[in-house]
């Protein structure tokens, strides 16, 4: 029987013709671990009756979800966490300020295509974006996969995605994965693997953004097919079954936004134009990469945002972090009027950094928009791309972001103060203070520091 | 007799326990206190070992997070019917030893606060307004289930359940 890339995966592993339906054990190449479950870990090991993980040099743990740490109550946990990653012996540890956990595990080479990972975190999806079969699993399953360095599954049906042409200027992965969302639902893909086909050659980032966004669908892994990293073995075979195929024609999409409260909700950008934001936020594992920071800064270089708007920038992980601050992103990102916060998740999950008031209103690039999600449950998050929220950070409003990137300098302010003229009456205009950026922009640019921003 | 507590599609974690209220936000021994705090204020209080949710389509979809499922396990929830389960939810569930079963009719038949019976045995949810049908579990989730959980039960067997 022609297989699927997940039946291929799990019959490898497992050792055995797994088919759709079949319960699996197979053992884990490597288990993720975060802060935010520590505590619940460690006592699930303990209840096992073990007192070592299987296996140390196949155990990732970071401290991201609430980093540094916003409280008394959680420095406890980390203070925890570190001693218990110390007496283990696990030596691929990732502190605070390091990065998001998925960034980390994909771009520092944590994720072996074809293998099977597990990971305390629901965007484990991420590892497909390298041919890895990742799936999130809650604390327990956690603690019993590192006990026995074997976690079981049901191999899943799978849902193949197809891409096609290229898209338009100002149209990103981020609005496919999204438009993927608005076709399935966020139950669409529950118990099943999302298999991308045609974006293979995409960016790596682009394809984590894809992989871990199929949470959003209910997957328990989603995988790109024909990646670089992947193995010669590693593609599903011709005539393979899917229980459901979706296709996006790249060269028509329209930047995509979910509406709150939920992330199937999605519309075209032109549905939304106009509703005003308050906070607009850049970063998560989701798009909290250079190439997202540069797009942010292709719109919002040389210029301020709009005064009444707050804009918090969290790279995903240190070495995003340093590439846009060697090319100088991070300084026109701050110039513009940007707080920029430590790697990490940041306000993602409402925990630490910008959280959200009631009635608030955010534009954020990350994956979710639940009631609560940012913060105040009365607050409400959109979710868009880096253009997006470049624009929304600059009007104060969500537009489309593509005549502002073809626009001349005069239309450009024109198109800005036509946005900025129809939010009036939210929140107070600060005062930037750091004036003394442009002279530093220029000065960096002199220097031979700040790399030519294209996007 | 135990009170159904009935929710609609797509009740996600955020609304089980919200992310700032997770234990090593407020602690290990409080943050059930907040279960269905923004979405059901008043259910930590009200709610009694045994009661039953219902639900609609994809329960408890979102986030990994355990502690939802953990808060209710605290409370003594004795059963989760609806739907359909987001699989990390489904999977706490049965780790953490709540019977979770798929049911099409239980929404629509049981009504919040209704007195109700989870009859496992008959396999069914039997309410005022009718039984509502539960899909079996495979044997694997039973066996686990029958246990405690899967802590309970590795520590009894020392290894998974066989899938054969």
């Amino acid at each position: 029987m022609p297989k699927t890339l997940a039946e291929k995966i799990l019959s490898r592993v497992a050792a055995r013709d797994a088919k759709v339906g079949d319960l699996v054990i197979v053992p884990v190449s490597r288990v993720m671990v975060h802060d935010s479950v520590v505590d619940a870990v460690i006592a699930g090991l303990r209840d096992l009756g073990k007192e070592r993980v299987w296996d140390t040099t196949k155990v990732a743990v970071f401290v991201d979800h609430a980093a540094p740490a916003p409280t008394p109550v959680v420095a406890d946990s980390h203070r925890v966490l570190r001693e218990w990653v110390r007496t283990q012996g696990i030596a691929t540890f990732y502190d605070a300020g390091e990065g998001v956990c998925h960034q980390i595990m994909v771009e520092e080479g944590y994720c072996e295509p074809g293998t099977v990972i597990v990971g305390s975190d629901s965007h484990s999806n991420s590892y497909g974006a390298v041919g890895a079969f990742g799936a999130g699993m809650g604390a327990t399953d956690i603690a019993v996969a590192l006990a026995l360095g074997r976690t079981w599954l049901r191999v899943p049906e799978s849902i193949k995605v197809t891409f096609t042409g290229r898209p338009r200027k100002g149209v990103t992965m981020k609005d496919a994965i999204m438009r993927v969302v608005r076709e399935i639902g966020t139950d669409g893909a529950r118990y099943a693997c999302v298999e991308f086909h045609g974006a293979g050659s995409l960016p790596q980032g682009d394809r984590i953004t894809l992989a871990g966004m199929t949470t959003e669908m209910g997957a328990k892994a989603g995988i790109v097919v024909a990646t670089p990293e992947a193995p010669d073995w590693l593609f599903p075979d011709h005539g393979a079954a899917y229980a459901n195929e979706v296709t996006v024609d790249l060269s028509t999409l329209e930047p995509q936004i979910a509406v709150p409260p939920r992330v199937d909700q999605v519309v075209d950008v032109s549905e939304a134009v106009g509703q005003p934001v308050d906070v607009v936020f850049l970063g998560s594992c989701t798009n909290g990469r250079l190439v997202d920071m540069r797009q942010a800064a292709a719109v919002l270089r040389g210029r301020r945002i709009s005064p009444e708007v707050r804009l918090e920038v969290v790279p995903s992980s240190r070495r995003q972090f340093e590439d846009a601050m060697a090319d100088g992103t991070l300084l026109s990102l701050s110039a513009a009027g940007a707080v920029i916060g430590s790697s990490g998740c940041g306000p993602c999950l409402g925990r630490t950094g910008g959280v959200l008031a009631g009635q608030e209103v955010c534009l954020s690039t990350a994956n979710r928009n639940y009631r609560g999600r940012m913060g105040s449950a009365d607050a409400s998050i959109f979710i868009g791309s880096p253009y997006v929220a470049a624009v929304a950070a600059l009007t104060g409003v969500i537009d489309d972001p593509r005549p502002y990137l073809e626009a001349t300098d005069a239309e450009f302010d024109d198109l800005v103060a036509r946005r900025r003229a129809e939010r009036a009456g939210r929140g107070a205009a600060s005062v930037r203070s750091g004036d003394r950026a442009r002279e530093l922009m220029v000065a960096a640019a002199r220097s031979g520091v700040a790399a030519e921003i294209d996007d | 007799m135990s009170r159904a507590w009935v929710f609609g599609d797509d009740l996600d974690t955020d609304q089980i326990v919200p992310g700032r209220y997770a234990p090593f936000m407020v602690g290990q021994d409080k943050f059930h206190i907040y279960a269905f705090c923004d979405a059901r204020p008043g259910f930590a209080k009200e709610v009694r070992p045994g009661d039953v949710l219902v639900g609609g389509e994809n329960f408890g979809c979102g986030s990994s997070r355990e502690y939802a499922v953990a808060a209710l396990a605290k409370h003594g929830i004795g059963g989760i019917v609806a739907k359909s389960f987001a699989r990390i939810f489904f999977r706490n569930c049965i780790n953490l030893g709540i019977p979770v079963l798929e049911s099409e009719d239980a929404v629509t038949v049981v009504r919040d606060g209704d007195a109700v019976m989870l009859d496992l045995a008959a396999g069914l949810l039997r309410a005022p307004g009718g039984d509502a049908r539960l899909r079996p579990l495979a044997p694997f989730a039973q066996e686990i289930l029958a246990a405690g959980g899967v802590v309970a039960y590795l520590r009894e067997h020392g290894d998974f359940p066989s899938v054969e």
